[in-house]
């Protein structure tokens, strides 16, 4: 069986690059609550409490919000970036 | 136990009936065409929009048995068992990054399971078989889990009956909803558990709503509820001779904490539940936006945990911990509402359920029947083995249930979740590179199987010599940690290193039938698939 060639790419590539800025915030959006959570000695204590709540549950519960929030921001941006590829290909093609 | 609760009964079986009704019902929601075909039933019709992904994936992930084990982890140990947050906060950015990619290669190609992706992605039928063999067995016990669910909420409405009733009395009950469950999924396919998560998530949204007001002001506020617990875990356990449990993870419990929220978040989206529930979204969008939404979800698991610790400050002693939480709502909410309670458990097991046997039937029917039994079966003929298959997969739950000791189901579901782990590095390693060698990862797979399942048969608890939990060793860092996450390390440099072998060695790689355009595919591309025009009213 002979081997695949190695970029089978046959389709005209977008003009913009692979890793541009934007899609580097999405991937900051996207990992930060990684190093929030598995960080788990930087949150792992009593006090300061909230309603009797140790901090180490309200603080896991509060990220449930904040990573909530930094996906959509990586949403928004994802789909702003993809409408502009589009947009390039289809000029292209048609 | 104590007698039958009449009132809570009543109202358990009301809801009960309002969903059989649906799920028959939901065989006639949005109807395409050609209900004859796999996706029709399988995926219904792959064009759900945003809501009912919502609906569907919530009801699919967290699951009875996940709102029943979360809070009784806690109530046994403490702090330990919230590890179920971060888990679930942690999933959503990884679907966010993997499952768009996926599902635009699977609507170019037309794939059902992952295991169809890299059989086209690898050009490899063995190793598609593992895929799909994994998924199978480690949705099985999962399946089982969601019975041990509903049974525990029968056991305390006290129509599980005792140790000395007669068998079939006793587990006449579950036969019935099982009935029920089995009779609408193989009628009416995935759009009978969509239609009915809308009721479970209703009803749950409602119990924890009350359940976090009004118990705690019962108990006299979070200070109270968590000094008392505080007291209780500290007390010595007889069996071990060290505290039960604590209220914070202290140091050498943090890398347990930590390598259990990861590893658990990457090994949920590769159930293949997860993925038959996903790939039943209309568009890439729906699955992105849906992980923005997604994590309510996580909050209501995290509210639904602290439960653990009201039903240790209440006084709650059970011996079974699966029981704790049905048995405080028993105790603290007035007859009517605890029905609604244990209903909401009740159909939180039905959904995923159903998901689950449909998504470990469509695995059998396309990897296995198909590529392996019978090349040239027409999409009629793969429904109905779909169809059967998903009987079968239910019956085979309900024997695990009734004939073997509850522990073997939780064993086995542990033991599901390494497995399922280890299809990572092929699934995940073929969306974004075609680098890795289809041989390398068939050996990474194999080696991470084998480690994962003999270091888990070796943890031995103080009530069990075997699968006494999910955590060991790390090897050369010396911490406690999660064994899938050391079992897919392990598979990943495997198959790393044997991918640099075999690529010097130029052994052939197999024919990859996809190109990197079909990776960002949307619909309303040229070459994506549709079966039904998009509908407007659900978005």
């Amino acid at each position: 069986m002979p081997a695949p060639p190695e970029t089978p790419e046959t389709e005209p590539r977008s003009a913009l690059p692979v890793v541009t800025p934007t899609r580097v915030v999405v991937g900051l959006c996207l990992f930060v609550p990684f190093v929030a959570l598995l960080w788990v000695s930087s949150y792992s204590r009593t006090e300061p409490t909230l309603i009797g709540l140790p901090f180490f549950y309200w603080y896991q519960m509060l990220w449930v919000l904040l990573s909530g929030a930094l996906t959509m921001v990586a949403y928004k941006l994802v789909r702003r970036e993809d409408a502009r590829r589009r947009g390039e290909r289809e000029d292209g093609g048609r | 136990m104590n007698g039958v609760n009449g009132v809570a009964l009543g109202v358990f079986f009301f809801f009960f009936a309002l969903v059989t009704a649906m799920g028959f019902l939901a065989a006639r929601w949005r109807r395409a065409e050609n209900a004859q075909s796999l996706d029709e039933w399988g995926l219904g019709g792959r064009s759900f929009g945003t809501w009912v992904t919502w609906f569907l994936l919530g009801g699919d992930l967290y699951t009875a048995y996940t709102f029943v084990a979360v809070p009784a982890a806690i109530y046994a140990a403490g702090a330990s068992g919230f590890f179920a947050v971060p888990y679930t906060i942690l999933v959503y950015p990884l679907i966010f990054t993997f499952l768009p990619r996926l599902w635009s290669v699977s609507h170019r190609h037309g794939y059902v399971t992952t295991s169809d992706f890299v059989r086209g992605r690898f050009g490899s039928k063995s190793l598609a078989l593992a895929v799909a063999v994994t998924g199978i067995l480690a949705t099985m016990p999962y399946i089982a889990l969601q019975l041990v669910g509903i049974q525990s909420v029968l056991d305390v409405m006290g129509i599980g009956g005792g140790e000395s009733t007669h068998w079939f009395v006793k587990d006449l009950p579950l036969l019935i909803a099982f009935a029920v469950l089995a009779a609408y999924t193989y009628s009416s396919g995935l759009r009978a558990p969509a239609l009915i998560a809308f009721v479970k998530d209703t009803l749950i949204y409602i119990v924890i709503a009350v359940a976090i007001i009004y118990i705690p002001i019962k108990l006299g506020g979070f200070d109270d509820i968590f000094a008392k617990a505080g007291d209780a875990l500290s007390q010595t356990n007889p069996a071990t001779g060290k505290p039960k449990g604590e209220v914070t993870p202290s140091s050498p419990n943090q890398w347990a904490y930590a390598t259990l929220a990861f590893g658990s978040a990457l090994a949920l989206f590769m159930y293949p539940h997860s993925i038959t529930a996903t790939l039943s979204s209309g568009s890439r969008n729906v699955i992105r936006r849906n992980t923005t939404i997604l994590p309510l979800y996580s909050l209501m698991l995290g509210l639904l945990a602290l439960l653990g610790f009201m039903a240790i400050a209440a006084g709650i002693k059970v011996e079974n911990g699966q029981l704790a939480i049905p048995q405080l709502f028993e105790n603290m909410f007035p007859d009517w509402f605890a029905g609604v309670a244990f209903a909401a458990i009740g159909i939180g097991a039905l959904v995923p359920a159903a998901i689950m046997s449909i998504a470990a039937a469509n695995l059998f029917t396309r990897n296995i029947y198909k590529d392996f039994i019978r090349p040239h079966a027409t999409p009629e003929e793969e429904t109905k083995v779909s169809k059967i298959v998903s009987l079968l997969v239910k019956v085979g739950a309900l024997v695990f249930v009734l004939g073997m000791d509850k522990t073997v189901a939780i064993n086995f579901q542990l033991l599901g979740g390494i497995w399922i782990l280890q299809t990572f590095p092929a699934l995940v390693g073929g969306l974004f590179t075609r680098w890795f060698h289809r041989w390398a990862l068939l050996a990474g797979w194999a080696v991470g199987m084998v480690y994962g399942t003999v270091t888990a048969y070796g943890v031995a608890s103080p009530v069990q010599k075997h699968f006494g939990g999910s955590n060991d060793v790390i090897p050369g860092i010396g911490e406690i940690g999660y064994i899938g996450l050391t079992a897919f390390v392990l598979n990943a440099l495997v198959a790393v290193v044997l991918t640099v072998v075999l690529r010097a060695l130029k052994a052939p790689e197999g024919v990859d039938e996809t190109k990197p355009s079909d990776y960002t595919a949307d619909a309303g591309d040229p070459g994506v698939e549709e079966e039904l025009p998009a509908p407007t009213a659900a978005h």
